[in-house]
């Protein structure tokens, strides 16, 4: 207490020599290097230094048993002159597009209600995190956990028979693009809850509440003000949702029996076959197409800006 | 209060059913667990019985995953600490901008968004190229930081947006240094969320697969043996442990969801009394 008590010093740098001198003295640009030094650490090791080593990797050679360093465009030429090539990727941005399609409309709905319908915080809070929960459990745990439901004797289509929707059981519930976006739609919808409902926390409820006293309905006050307003959320939540499922291997292997095939495939059979020049050129691919689709959404909103 | 419009119904009805849709599957596979040592992978149940949570604890039937689930235990704390720690430097660092500021935060966002199977081969990659031990602790802690640590900046980003900067004035004018204002005034007020941002960091690590896949080396982590577990075992076998490991994520997050609410109750309670006038 007794500190509290003392005249305000009104050089804080003058008024103790030694340690305060150093730690008020330096520019900060100093502190800040200092502060991120940890951070820009990891980040170069284990982020800047793979990427660089996949880009070197990718115009080496391989074996059937072994990887050389060499320079050339074998695995490239390979990979750019397959038509398995292209059928993957456009396996792989069909399966975004959809999945990213279905995220949004389910994720702005949920969002929507959780922001404008629940009234008390307490409420919103509780049901945020009952939407949240999920994401801090087992991705692959959720993902086995549709067998019981969409298998040949499964929950849905015993269910179906028993009601005689149907005759014989449905063979392309499980193992099938549509167990495939099921499950990213499962994994990933709250990716899309998250910034939308953050974005739409923030709106100025007197804009809406202005909204219908100018006579608009509820349907022109939800495509005037409140998606128009809600937009940085959906960018970033469509950022999230369309790099996980670009990225996605295992979902795809698993939902779909290994009968399906996306670019995260491509690279995860070629690493099993220790092919890892010609996985490094199609992860470089892969990456180049990631980023484009983020430069191209990131035009959209301005990240920093919405934290 | 007025009364609700049709609309509220409907869209209670769709939130309920997602949350079926969320929850379902779960719950399915942990009363699935509770098979009779007879039953399958689905419906009916045939018998009840604690056989195939009986089954984990035999090593012939199911392999190491005790040792895994205490690799995956430790490398989760591991991951949480430095998470934090890091975190909150770097939140601290990114309230003034400096040069490179922009170039990490680009960084920062590359890492959130690049395809987890880049860092897997990329990291696996440097250190087989250069002779170093692929191990979970080392190659598989960096690769997972690469995951945690973009939740964990951005929640601290967003803190110290929202960061009173009165308080540390306050304190600077009282003549605290610098370490005693982010000591005495800054880390007790961001405390709940630094919770937050640890559950980020033990969950998320807990359950990483595709960034351990290429890193982990001969000592697989929990995802790593139940992904073994999904291509050679057909028994219910996989939902027992699929149930316990993700009971123990529900209490993990009860208990971090707890710390949160019961430093806020605390803090109600003994909070200052400032500003809110003679009573």
């Amino acid at each position: 207490m007794s500190n509290q008590t003392q005249a305000i010093p009104l050089d804080t740098t003058a008024s103790t020599p030694g340690r305060r001198r150093a730690t008020y003295g330096l520019s900060d640009a100093v502190t800040g290097w200092l502060l991120s030094l940890p951070l820009t650490l990891v980040l170069l090791f284990f982020l800047v230094l793979p990427i660089v080593m996949i880009v070197i990797v990718s115009f080496w050679g391989a074996t059937e048993f072994s990887i050389y360093p060499a320079f050339q465009f074998d695995n490239y030429e390979f990979l750019l002159t397959s038509p398995v090539t292209y059928s993957v990727f456009l396996n792989t941005i069909k399966y975004a597009v959809i999945t990213w399609a279905i995220t949004l409309v389910l994720g702005f709905t949920i969002a929507y209600f959780l922001a404008f319908h629940v009234r008390t915080l307490t409420w919103q809070i509780v049901l945020f995190l009952l939407c949240t929960i999920p994401f801090w459990t087992s991705n692959i745990i959720r993902m086995i956990s549709w067998i019981p439901f969409l298998g040949r004797n499964g929950i849905a289509n015993s269910t179906l028979m028993s009601m005689g929707v149907i005759d014989e059981p449905l063979e392309w519930l499980l193992f099938s693009d549509f167990s495939v976006i099921l499950a990213f739609v499962h994994l990933y919808t709250l990716f899309m809850v998250v910034p939308i409902f953050n974005t739409m926390m923030r709106i100025d409820k007197s804009l809406i509440e202005a909204a219908y006293d100018n006579g608009a309905t509820g349907l022109q006050t939800l495509t005037n003000v409140i998606i128009p307003l809600t937009k940085p959320g959906i960018m970033i939540g469509s950022i999230f949702v369309v790099t996980l499922v670009m990225g996605d291997f295992i979902t795809v292997r698993f939902m779909s029996g290994s009968q399906k095939a996306n670019v995260g495939r491509l690279i995860s059979n070629d690493i099993a076959l220790l092919q890892y020049p010609s996985a490094a050129a199609t992860a470089v691919v892969l990456l180049v197409t990631v980023l484009i689709v983020i430069g191209i959404l990131l035009r959209f909103v301005d990240i920093r800006k919405e934290l | 209060m007025e009364k609700r419009s049709r609309s509220f119904h409907v869209l209670a009805a769709v939130f309920t059913l997602f949350l079926v849709f969320l929850y379902g599957p779960t719950i399915t596979i942990a009363i699935l667990s509770f098979q009779g040592p007879q039953g399958g992978l689905t419906f009916p149940m045939r018998g009840v019985s604690l056989n195939w949570f009986h089954e984990l604890f035999q090593q012939q039937a199911v392999g190491d995953i005790w040792g895994s689930f205490a690799r995956s235990l430790v490398l989760g704390l591991m991951v949480m600490v430095t998470t934090v720690v890091v975190s909150v430097m770097g939140g601290l660092a990114f309230r003034k901008r400096f040069p490179g500021s922009g170039v990490i935060f680009y960084l920062i966002i590359t890492s959130l968004v690049i395809p987890s199977i880049l860092v897997s081969l990329g990291v696996g990659l440097i250190f087989s190229q250069s002779g170093l031990d692929v191990h979970w602790s080392t190659s598989g802690f960096g690769s997972q930081l690469t995951w945690t640590l973009p939740f964990g900046l951005l929640i601290m980003f967003a803190v110290f947006n929202r960061f009173d900067k009165s308080y540390e004035e306050a304190a600077r004018d009282q003549g605290a240094t610098a370490w005693q204002t982010v000591r005495h005034v800054v880390l007790p007020i961001i405390a709940p969320m630094l919770i937050g941002v640890a559950l980020f960091g033990f969950t998320l690590s807990y359950d990483e697969f595709a960034r351990t896949l290429l890193t982990a080396g001969s000592y697989n982590t929990l995802p790593l043996e139940i992904y073994g577990m999904t291509t050679n075992v057909t028994t219910p076998v996989i939902f027992a442990l699929g149930t316990l490991t993700t009971g123990f994520s529900l209490i993990i997050i009860a208990v971090f969801l707890v710390a949160v609410l019961m430093m806020n109750r605390r803090r109600a309670r003994l909070g200052s009394d400032a500003g809110k006038g003679m009573v």
